[in-house]
């Protein structure tokens, strides 16, 4: 498996929050969800470490280490990003705004 | 080899959609991005059932291709164009496989799904229907694949490049960061390998970098151009990429794929392994 696994909010089986570092969160345009963006984890020195597509809900997620990360998301209304402090393993949230 | 034969733009693919004796091929792991809207005219391959032996840890065999090739409707005399989603990882995995049974005229759609989707171009959900062919493949050409015997005796001795991400290089992570971790008994890299991340010869939209800074990228990393290269990953996907990059694009003479990669290298019993970043 290497393709990306369906970017739904429940987390898969096996996964163990005490152990993994879990970054969940949903692109937004204007407050509404944006389905089929293009999603990309970036670490602290805007290297490119993963990427996914986003649900129909909006919602992507990356299984990382604990660290600061970029998320940045790029889409047909426009291309938007934020920053993630992931201080240890457990589920960390984040929104990033398009458009 | 060069940029001219391996590569198309998405503007040449949509003014060629119907073009006579050029067909498009999706390969995709997860198949539900064909069904939900392919480009116009495009069959299918699915990367795990199509082009993997469901029993033995291996390609499909010659005879299974053919058939394979033929019931697609695709034929000898076909240029064949693939595209796929994860940056054209799968599409070059099986445009690396189309060349592996001898089919010359094969080129990847520069960006791959992403671009096109980004571009806003036409995507449908209408079937593709073309005619049985009779599809001859050749034996093998084992001179752009790499075992695991070679791949241990390469070091110190030729380029291994490990195209995984600096995290699964120096062995914080088995698999990539998208995905539940999984996979190879330890974690780790060849001893000797250089770490030039897939991700370094794209750029954000999936397409190619130039020439210009793909030579600089290696040629900065330590990838010594009078040694012969051996690419690995995780299961053989993204280092097709690479081998796409070091011998089609850059044109390199000797260039291999190993595509048991770090799930079989990182399961053998003693072999060397390093962790850590590179120095």
């Amino acid at each position: 498996m290497c393709g990306a696994p369906a970017q739904d909010t429940d987390l898969p089986t096996g996964t163990d929050l005490a152990r993994d570092t879990v970054l969940a969160g949903r692109v937004l345009a204007d407050g509404e969800p944006v389905g089929g963006a293009f999603v990309r984890l970036l670490d602290s020195s805007g290297e490119f470490t993963a990427e996914v597509v986003s649900s129909a809900s909006g919602d992507f997620r990356f299984f990382a280490a604990p660290g600061s990360w970029t998320v940045r998301a790029l889409s047909r209304i426009g291309n938007g990003e934020t920053s993630v402090q992931a201080g240890g393993p457990g589920l960390h949230h984040t929104e990033v705004a398009v458009g | 080899m060069s940029r001219q034969d391996a590569l198309v733009t998405a503007d040449w693919a949509e003014e060629n959609l119907e073009a006579p004796g050029v067909v498009f091929v999706e390969v995709d792991e997860d198949t539900s991005a064909y069904d939900g809207g392919h480009i116009p005219g495009a069959v299918k391959l699915d990367w795990k059932s199509d082009l993997q032996d469901q029993v033995v840890r291996d390609f499909v065999d010659r005879a299974s291709f053919e058939k394979l090739l033929s019931e697609k409707g695709i034929s000898n005399d076909d240029t064949v164009v693939l595209y796929g989603g994860n940056n054209n990882w799968f599409a070059a995995y099986a445009y690396w496989y189309f060349k592996l049974y001898g089919h010359d005229k094969v080129q990847l759609l520069d960006g791959g799904r992403k671009k096109w989707e980004l571009d806003g171009r036409t995507l449908t959900t209408d079937e593709t229907s073309r005619q049985q062919t009779s599809y001859q493949a050749k034996e093998p050409d084992n001179s752009i694949r790499a075992f695991r015997q070679e791949t241990i005796d390469a070091i110190g001795n030729k380029n291994l490049v490990d195209v995984r991400s600096p995290d699964e290089f120096s062995g914080k992570i088995i698999a990539p960061a998208h995905l539940p971790q999984e996979q190879a008994q330890r974690p780790g890299h060849i001893p000797g390998a250089l770490n030039v991340p897939w991700s370094k010869a794209a750029n954000e939209d999936g397409t190619f970098r130039s020439d210009d800074e793909l030579g600089t990228l290696y040629g900065g990393a330590g990838l010594d151009g009078s040694k012969s290269t051996i690419a690995y990953c995780r299961i053989g996907e993204r280092s097709s990429h690479t081998w796409f990059v070091l011998h089609e694009l850059l044109g390199h003479s000797d260039v291999k794929n190993y595509d048991g990669s770090w799930t079989e290298y990182g399961s053998l019993v003693g072999v060397p392994i390093e962790l850590g970043a590179k120095s």
